[in-house]
């Protein structure tokens, strides 16, 4: 078997709130391998951003490692795409400026600058777009353009915070279908947190159900669905099976 | 769904239609303003000089030349105070925003003398700079530098997070977080800190002048109160007015330009 690419061991992480210590995430462990996709689902404050966080560099664990490629994650940077669920846009640049931000910083020259960004705007169908602000996209198109940014530096990593939790169910769905498109091609490594039990099934190879205080996993539900998925997947006796333990692990975790 | 041409126009065109009826309410609001001056000063009400007397002064004011000299003296005054004190500001501001040595050093200072009126600082301004421009210009740039100190401070510790975050996983480090996200997303507030630090500088310069000036229109209006001459100080209040508004529609505009990016009700 070839190393995970993400590995969690025993990793913890703390908060003071009022002297008061929070147990954010306690003693997680797992290991996600090469071009797999994880869905993370839980009760709200179980951890799930915090563990993301330690994958991208925006959090330190307070105890245990986290790795990526072998290697202790230190400090955030491109090889680890995040897309977040606020969309986290710059307002002042557009749709074009926004994909080419990553570009600019790692000093990729205009011209070919200008290509990628075409060509990531194209695989989420942002190029009409291409020259609007942020302010008048709708969310999905701003959510899109998001993905687009990260796709933009070829991350090896997708970190995933409920990036589809503010849309609504038909826009997800195809935002869902363009994700696993993608994936298809490239096989990108994604780590995906949602609160919605049938993304969670539909995306993933495992789905990892976590409990809170402290932030732990309860349980790992694998999905043994082929790719390409489609609708009439989302439709099966399987599917449903599996969308139906996912929910007695979420909500019925006592 | 619809095109991005479309949604632009669109909105221009709103946009437009909207200025169109506020401007015409604005001009309409003035007229009845003039009107209702008119109608005091000829029902004799405290002597009140009516419109077209101040006209007719500020006229013949400008025909000599004396409107034009106190006018550019006073507006000197304001915009190299104004550009002085926003200069400084701008880049202070930054720093306490950004490191927490300079906030924590700065801002006491920032925090007490936002506690004097820059007027109460003119007595000691003259003893220690003379009665020359010096004094004049330092409480001007003293108080424009004050607004703006603290608008610019708060536009940084205002930048969403999240933005930061998004720029650190695309690869930015300290210094393109500061220039690609930090300068950009506190534009907003510079810019309202811009606009009240020039009402400041106005509204310090006429008392400036006021207590110690050759020329000017707060010196103007000084010497026309002594002569009990209406007409000349309303006519100076009018010329101020008049260029601080046009002073301010001009950070308007830029901050039409500069801002138009961020999503207004
Ligand atoms: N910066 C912080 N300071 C203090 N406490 C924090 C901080 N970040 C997270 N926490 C706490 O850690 C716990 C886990 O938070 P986290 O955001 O990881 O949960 P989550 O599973 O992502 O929740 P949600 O589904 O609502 O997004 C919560 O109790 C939260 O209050
Ligand atoms: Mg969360």
């Amino acid at each position: 078997m070839s190393p995970p690419k993400i590995a969690f061991e025993q990793v913890s992480c703390s908060f003071l709130l009022k002297d008061e210590e929070v147990r954010a995430v306690g003693n997680v462990s797992l290991d996600i391998a090469d071009g797999e996709i994880v869905t993370l689902v839980g009760p709200s404050g179980c951890g799930k951003s915090t563990l993301m966080n330690m994958v991208a560099g925006l959090q330190e664990p307070t105890g245990g490692r986290v790795l990526v490629d072998g290697a202790p994650v230190d400090g955030p940077g491109p090889k680890r795409g995040v897309i977040f669920q606020q969309y986290a846009l710059f307002p002042w640049r557009t749709v074009a400026e926004n994909v080419a931000f990553g570009l600019e910083i790692a000093g990729v020259p205009a011209v070919e600058r200008s290509a990628t960004v075409a060509r990531c705007l194209d695989l989420v169908g942002l190029s009409a777009f291409a020259g609007a602000l942020p302010k008048n996209l709708s969310g999905g198109m701003k959510q899109r353009c998001a993905i687009a940014r990260a796709y933009a530096v070829n991350p090896a990593v997708l970190l995933m915070d409920e990036p589809f939790g503010a849309l609504d169910a038909l826009t997800r769905i195809t935002l869902q279908d363009q994700l696993l498109d993608t994936w298809k091609r490239d096989r990108r490594t994604i780590l995906f947190i949602t609160h919605d039990v049938d993304e969670a099934v539909y995306l993933a190879h495992r789905v990892i159900v976590m409990a809170a205080r402290p932030g732990r996993i309860h349980a790992e539900i694998p999905v043994d669905l082929p790719y390409p998925r489609d609708e009439a997947m989302r439709l099966s006796p399987e599917f449903r099976d599996l969308r139906n333990r996912v929910w007695n692990a979420v909500f019925h975790q006592h | 769904m619809s095109s991005e041409p479309d949604i632009r126009t669109r909105t221009r065109l709103r946009e437009r239609s909207t200025r169109n009826r506020m401007l015409r309410l604005n001009l309409l609001s003035a007229a009845i303003g003039l009107g209702l001056w008119w109608l005091a000063a000829h029902a004799g009400l405290a002597g009140l000089p009516g419109p077209e007397a101040v006209a007719r002064r500020a006229f013949e004011l400008a025909a000599s030349g004396v409107l034009f000299v106190d006018a550019f003296a006073s507006v000197r005054r304001v915009l190299i105070g104004f550009v002085l004190g926003t200069a400084l500001a701008v880049p202070v501001g930054f720093l306490m925003g950004w490191y927490g040595w300079a906030r924590g050093t700065i801002e006491p200072y920032v925090q007490f003398f936002r506690t004097i009126p820059p007027l109460a600082m003119i007595p000691l301004a003259i003893v220690f700079l003379g009665i020359g421009e010096v004094p004049k210009v330092f409480v001007i740039t003293l108080a424009a530098f004050l607004v703006s100190v603290i608008a610019t401070f708060q536009g940084v510790i205002n930048v969403d997070r999240v933005l930061i975050n998004a720029a650190r996983v695309l690869g930015a480090g300290d210094s393109e977080v500061f220039r690609k996200v930090v300068i950009p997303a506190s534009m907003p507030f510079i810019l309202v800190g811009m606009r009240t630090g020039l009402g400041a500088a106005w509204s310090t310069l006429v008392a400036a002048e006021l207590i110690a000036a050759q020329e000017g229109l707060g010196h103007r209006m000084q010497q026309a109160q002594v002569y009990y001459d209406l007409e000349t100080i309303f006519a100076a209040l009018v010329v101020i007015g008049l260029m601080g508004l046009a002073m301010d529609r001009f950070i308007l505009w830029l901050d039409g330009r500069l801002t138009s990016w961020q999503e207004r009700r």
